[in-house]
């Protein structure tokens, strides 16, 4: 078992006839992931490096059973994706768009809320579980299937500490991005819980960053809820006050979202916290006893 | 993006939110013609993106035309230190001259994103002219919080709620709900990241105004506010951040000596703590992204080289959509045009890594490699200690 994404996801990507879009939606095919086509509105009916390009992403429901709707929609238009593609009754749903304005985030969060849709991002790599299906940017080859959960407000950052497990042979459940902007559709707290109730999932690692308090809510629920083991990280140390750091959610602003207060309240939840990203993995081998 | 507190002024007026009359001059003379046409008592006000300006001798009152020129040869030209400019200060290159209110209140009100929730956030206190921080960090309960509706907005029983709130009543309370719903329809239609009033003032003669504006803007944005992105105030920012937005870097400098040249904002910040962990200083953040052409890659490259505080460079690469052959192109390109004058330590992992590693061993540049990020913060580290 994984979570989110397996074997049987049936992946529409939105904005398939893109530069980023095609070239990614042959990367996941190749990883095996079933990829069954793309929407491009206006170019509905014609094919595109090999996948069928439909109007709409509520063809490729009814024709195909798409069951996860992949965008890479650029910033103008993507929240727009992200609600036809709930609207289309998907109900997963993962943006790897960076760069949406905030307005648009809101209304469509809202909008994904009112329907039985999960949204993943934006800003995010995606979502895979190694050996089953890969629905995103990361590279593929980088992973191994396994029992550590990781989840992560960072894209590279997360190759990173897949790279420290798979070099140690510790493989992963599945990996989740959820994004690294100030309004997301998946938390932490969604993802720990999910991990938790996965009889596939053995340990947890988590990946926080400054800003915010996505990993405050996190704490809290992993102090009332999580079984298993977690080992945390947060990036953002050495971060000013008052610059955002890349992502748009970065920022730590009126003194509060830093590192240090994130990793204190972590650390009294439960969770084993790592000091230097290069001690990622050994952390979690040694939390896990390998 | 930030804006000046004149240019915040002057759309504010656009979107019929009140504020004292007045005008921006660069020159005295100018100060004093403005003077002269509004009359009566004046504020002269240092235009610079920071806060506290009043403390640092950026803010006067000035009796007259003659007085207001004075007080605008004083600050024109100075360089204005406050707690949140660095330490050298900001020059100042032009003031606000505006028509004095007779304060009878003043008060606070903003709006901005509430993450935790996920929306629009108005917030109004009746401790107005305070850091709001302090504020909150006191008396919390003297701030009244109304969330907007993600979808539909501030409904005016809102609007009411913060007015009441604010112990506004009679003709100001009419003011200052028309108030609040025109500031956020302008927090809406220009993509603000944040709008600051504060104060917000009831004058004697009970008119409610706006005298101070601080308006931020959600820079995802900017491409459909054409008319917001030719507000940018280049002077106000550091040359070195200026020039990597040119290309589209996510550059931000900082106090140490380290370089760091990094794909993805999570990787560039966990780099700059090891940087830290391992006893040096980063000098700055810099994340050249997911997708990274080479000639990007060449242009940060140059960017990191050319701050004088710089002695070593530390490029921590894990190739995701950016593939390590790319960065490599670039690195290549880069210094065959500006030489090698510093000690570059370069980790790359991920997609394409062995094309990479290859083309950069066949180029016989004299690049330090290390196996992991630890390494190579540490030789990094160890090199700009060393360096002259």
């Amino acid at each position: 078992m994984s979570i989110l994404a397996d074997k049987s996801t049936r992946v529409v990507v939105q904005g398939i006839t893109g530069k980023e879009g095609a070239f990614h939606a042959a990367r996941c095919k190749e990883y095996g992931t079933q990829v069954v086509g793309g929407v491009t509105p206006g170019k509905g009916g014609t094919t595109h490096e090999g996948f069928a390009v439909w109007n709409t992403v509520e063809e490729a429901v009814k024709k195909e059973g798409a069951n996860c709707a992949l965008i890479f929609v650029p910033p103008a238009g993507a929240a727009d994706a992200i609600m036809e593609a709930a609207a289309a009754g998907v109900p997963l749903v993962i943006c790897i768009t960076e760069g949406i304005p905030v307005a648009d985030m809101v209304r469509a969060k809202h909008f994904v809320l009112g329907t039985g849709s999960r949204l993943i991002g934006p800003n995010c790599p995606g979502v895979i579980t190694p050996g089953q299906a890969k629905i995103g940017i990361m590279p593929g080859h980088i992973h191994k299937a396994g029992d550590v959960g990781v989840v992560s407000r960072s894209g590279t950052l997360t190759y990173e500490v897949v790279g420290q497990l798979t070099a140690r042979g510790i493989g992963q459940s599945t990996c989740v991005g959820i994004g690294g902007d100030p309004v997301n559709g998946t938390s932490f707290v969604d993802v720990l819980r999910l991990f938790n109730e996965d009889a596939a999932t053995r340990a947890i690692m988590m990946i926080g960053e400054i800003g915010g308090t996505a990993e405050e809510d996190a704490a809290a629920f992993i102090k009332a809820h999580v079984k298993k083991p977690v080992v945390a990280f947060i990036c953002g140390q050495t971060a000013p006050p008052g610059r955002r750091m890349g992502h748009a959610g970065a920022i730590i602003a009126g003194g509060k979202g830093t590192a240090a207060e994130k990793m204190k309240v972590l650390q009294t939840a439960g969770a084993t916290l790592v000091k230097s990203p290069a001690d990622m993995g050994a952390t979690v081998a040694k939390v896990i006893g390998k | 993006m930030k804006i000046h507190e004149y240019q915040a002024k002057l759309l504010l007026r656009e979107f019929g939110v009140p504020v004292p009359d007045g005008d921006v001059a660069d020159t005295p003379a100018k100060a004093k013609q403005i003077a002269q046409q509004l009359s009566g008592k004046v504020v002269v006000k240092a235009q610079v993106h920071a806060g506290g300006r009043g403390k640092g001798g950026g803010i006067k009152i000035a009796d007259g035309p003659e007085a207001a020129e004075t007080a605008a040869k004083q600050i024109l030209g100075m360089k204005l230190k406050t707690p949140q400019t660095p330490p050298e200060g900001i020059l100042v290159r032009s003031v606000w001259v505006e028509r004095a209110s007779d304060i009878a209140r003043e008060l606070y009100l903003s709006m901005t994103l509430d993450r935790a929730r996920s929306t629009h956030v108005v917030m109004a206190s009746e401790a107005g002219g305070m850091e709001i921080e302090e504020v909150a960090a006191r008396t919390p309960e003297k701030i009244i919080r109304e969330w907007a509706h993600p979808a539909l907005g501030l409904a005016d029983f809102q609007a009411r709620r913060l007015a009441f709130g604010l112990g506004l009543s009679g003709e100001p309370f009419k003011q200052g709900v028309g108030l609040i719903r025109n500031l956020f329809r302008l927090y809406l239609a220009k993509d603000c990241s944040l709008v600051e009033v504060n104060p917000l003032v009831v004058t004697k003669d009970g008119r409610v105004l706006a005298l101070d504006a601080k308006l931020n803007f959600d820079d995802n944005a900017l491409f459909r506010h054409k008319e917001v992105a030719e507000l940018r105030d280049v002077n106000e920012e550091d040359p070195l951040d200026v020039e990597a937005s040119k290309y589209n870097l996510n550059y931000i400098k900082l106090e140490g000596n380290v370089a760091c040249m990094v794909n993805g904002a999570g990787l560039a910040m966990a780099t700059m703590d090891i940087v830290k962990l391992s006893g040096g200083e980063p000098a700055n953040f810099l994340d050249v992204g997911g997708s990274a052409s080479p000639e990007q890659i060449e242009n940060a490259f140059r960017i990191l080289s050319s701050d004088p505080s710089v002695k070593a460079i530390f490029i921590n690469v894990f190739g995701g959509i950016l593939r390590v052959d790319r960065l490599a192109e670039g690195i290549i390109a880069a210094v065959r045009k500006l030489g090698l004058k510093l000690p570059v330590v370069l980790r790359a992992e991920g997609t394409n890594v062995e094309q990479g590693k290859k083309m950069l061993a066949d180029s016989g540049l004299p690049l330090i490699m290390a196996a992991d990020m630890a390494e190579g913060a540490k030789k990094a580290v160890e090199l700009a200690r060393k360096s002259p």
